[in-house]
């Protein structure tokens, strides 16, 4: 039935997006015929063969969601740096042998860069780029990095602590439902900074989880969504990438919080507000750096609210305007420095202190996340 | 006029020859949709089928992709020879490459070259362990093994997702759910260096011409058929129809954790929470595309793994959507039972049946 479905899905979004297909051709038809007048204009400039970048997307590019996110960041270099760069990118490129390949052809054809944007992607990232030392490759969220392989990441729980507070003022009954994808560090950090904007303005408020084991399965977020509202959940938000969990919550008449975009249009009653990420600075940056020369490997990049690469999406008319100054406030307190989402004391949800008075936890604890701040309800999967 | 008339007996060209015609219908109608999208009918063509695979490293990787497809089709093909619908191939690949990775993670330190074959045996243990159970349940209590087996492939999956956030977890990998690396002695050696293909794609071809072996010229594969064809005449003959059911469901699960071993021991590496984009699904496909017998699965296969690949040069090079692969999929099975319609019936021209002189 799943697989029925599927087809049936996969056949909608070809239909539409061979309809779209015909839109993109038209407008980059609009958009090639000045740039060749400004060519005649110049008189022949030097000849400069424009540098190939890559991108390598986990799921398809869609209407909203991580990879839409991502998609954004590319659209940013294309308008930043224009025809001295030839940008292209695969979608729904599985996490395993099929990425390698991918990978692996971007470099054989004389890419520049290759950024691939998934956790799966590390080990075949690296192994790639062992073979290509020229060949600048980044990978988003991973661990491993070598001499031509960077790795950068968004500081997500910045603006998932914002929207806690949100959904900590918002609530009722005091349940918030989340539908996450897999019960890995950074989806946990997630359920974690969100908990702590909730515990920060209401100490009743719990938090269910309930784990969908896939990054994308409308179906199941779906399931998932109507599940927590069945537990009285009156806020839901999710760490997937389909909509269907705030579309669950448009039709039971509660509120809901988007993550990665901002999921307004799919709930124009119920969303009150998303933790957006923003990867167009990081994107132009490194770009930039690789127009020039000066890229380099081996980096880190773990930026938030203060370089812009996470926000907090306009808010829904129901979110009252001292809720409003709360969050603001509180934002201008994480990027001063003044407030830090895990800042101790800092209690697991068995009751055992984790993080003490006047601490705060270490990148190297957040990155490696395998228990629940107190307010979450369950166990985590071992 | 056209008229449809019925054959007399089946057409023998058409039943070789209706692929091949779908075949060439697809390109020409995928000529037509790339030519009405407003991208060069034959540059596209060029870059889906031809440019995948003009250097070598291109056909490595082809038969890289076909591998697990080509084994898992085989076996499936068999027990559809016999009305045994194994739908499971993708849990039964998953299991095959838990039992073989769990052993790789186990002795991931090991130098011992006893650890690749007993690997594989695990791996076909695993996927062989798991599709008795369809089998058992199928003789036993009349279970539908469609259902049975298609719902033990989320089993597999859940299981697996269970083991990497868990007991087989990389104790070195930040919590990510991953194990780690298998060693050296874990890995399939390569067949052609400085690419991924291993002997696993060696040991598929020569199942394949087993199989043809097996289906052509043994008393069981002779029993196959007919429990497939008249089930009726094969009771009439004594054939047991619970051996067949168990027979087809183990070796279908068996060959499917050899597809399972041979991802985790080859291009992947290590166990991770997905093994298989679907191959265990897909091989559904190639089967029948490939007419349920073994010759036939593996050029199905190839063309399927080219179509994969074929989809990805055409979003590098033209940025065309990722549906494209799905829709050229999509008209290639559409063709193909449309053009089965040929082997039974004929076109003839003419308005009426002409009248005996």
């Amino acid at each position: 039935m799943r697989n029925l479905k599927a087809v049936l899905a996969s056949a909608a979004i070809s239909l539409t997006l061979v309809a779209c297909g015909d839109n993109d051709t038209t407008e980059q038809k609009k958009e090639a015929a000045p740039a060749k007048k400004e060519a005649v204009e110049q008189k022949a400039p030097e000849k400069v063969e424009p540098v190939k970048i890559g991108f390598v997307y986990v799921s398809p590019i869609g209407d909203a969601g991580y990879t839409y996110q991502h998609d954004l960041g590319r659209k940013a270099i294309e308008e930043k740096f224009g025809d001295k760069i030839k940008v292209s990118f695969v979608e729904s490129v599985a996490e395993g042998p099929d990425a390698e390949r991918v990978i692996m052809n971007y470099a054989k054809s004389d890419y520049k860069a290759v950024f691939a944007t998934s956790f799966g992607y590390m080990n075949p990232t690296l192994k790639v780029a062992k073979s290509f030392p020229k060949v600048a490759f980044e990978h988003a969220t991973g661990y491993k990095r070598a001499a031509n392989v960077n790795t950068y990441l968004a500081r997500f729980y910045e603006s998932r602590y914002l929207t806690g507070l949100v959904a900590g003022s918002m609530t009722k009954s005091n349940v918030i439902g989340y539908v996450a994808a897999f019960p890995i560090p950074e989806v946990v950090r997630g359920i974690n900074a969100f908990t702590r904007g909730i515990r920060a303005v209401n100490d009743k408020a719990q938090v269910r989880v309930i784990w969908t084991n896939s990054w994308f399965d409308p179906g199941k977020e779906r399931e998932a969504a109507d599940t927590l509202i069945g537990q009285k959940a009156d806020v839901l938000t999710m760490h997937a990438d389909s909509p269907a969990t705030i579309q669950a919550a448009e039709d039971a008449g509660i509120y809901a919080i988007g993550y990665n975009s901002d999921f307004s249009k799919f709930g124009p009653n119920s969303h009150l507000t998303s933790s957006v990420t923003n990867w167009a600075p990081y994107y132009v940056k490194r770009v930039g750096e690789i127009l020039d020369g000066s890229w380099k490997g081996n980096q880190d990049t773990w930026e938030g609210l203060s370089a812009d690469m996470v926000q907090v999406a306009p808010f829904h008319n129901d979110v009252p305007q001292e809720v409003r100054d709360h969050v603001e406030q509180a934002k201008a307190d994480i990027i001063a420095g003044k407030l830090h989402p895990f800042a101790g004391p800092i209690n697991d949800n068995e009751g055992k202190e984790r993080v003490a008075g006047g601490q705060t936890m270490s990148d190297g604890d957040m990155l490696g996340f395998n228990w629940y701040v107190e307010g979450v309800v369950g166990k985590l999967p071992q | 006029m056209i008229r449809i008339e019925p054959r007399l007996s089946p057409s023998k060209i058409m039943v070789y020859g209706a692929p091949l015609l779908a075949v060439g219908l697809t390109l020409v109608a995928g000529a037509l949709l790339f030519g009405a999208l407003g991208y060069s009918p034959t540059r596209s063509m060029y870059l889906f089928f031809i440019a995948p695979i003009s250097d070598s490293y291109g056909l490595t990787e082809l038969f890289l992709k076909a591998t697990p497809l080509t084994l898992c089709a085989v076996g499936l093909a068999v027990g559809f020879r016999g009305n045994v619908w194994n739908i499971g191939a993708e849990g039964q690949l998953t299991m095959g490459a838990i039992a073989a990775g769990a052993i790789a993670v186990t002795w991931h330190d090991s130098t011992s070259f006893l650890l690749l074959p007993i690997m594989m045996m695990a791996g076909v243990l695993g996927g062989l362990a798991w599709a008795a159970i369809p089998a058992f349940l199928k003789t036993r209590f009349h279970a539908n093994e469609i259902l049975t087996s298609l719902m033990l492939t989320y089993v597999a999956s859940l299981f697996l997702g269970y083991l990497v956030n868990g007991p087989l977890r990389n104790p070195e990998g930040f919590n990510f759910p991953e194990s780690r690396m298998f060693g050296d002695a874990g890995l399939m050696p390569l067949l052609v260096e400085g690419s991924r293909l291993h002997i696993g794609a060696l040991i598929a071809l020569f199942i394949v011409l087993l199989a043809w072996l097996i289906m052509s010229r043994t008393l069981i594969g002779f029993q196959i058929k007919v429990v497939g064809l008249t089930p009726l005449a094969a009771h009439y003959a004594g054939f047991s129809p619970k051996k067949i059911i168990w027979m087809s469901l183990l070796l279908g699960g068996g060959l499917a954790g050899l597809a399972g071993m041979f991802e985790v021991a080859g291009p992947i590496g290590q166990l991770q929470p997905v093994i298989s984009p679907g191959y265990g699904f897909t091989a559904i496909i190639v089967a029948f595309l490939g007419r349920l017998h073994p010759v036939g699965i593996l050029c199905a296969a190839l063309l399927v793994a080219l179509s994969y690949l074929g989809g990805e040069t055409v979003q590098m090079e033209l940025s065309l959507p990722l549906a494209v692969t799905g829709v050229f999929q999509g008209m290639l099975l559409f063709f193909l039972l449309a053009c089965d319609v040929l082997i039974n019936f004929r076109f003839v021209l003419g308005s009426k049946r002409k009248a005996v002189p």
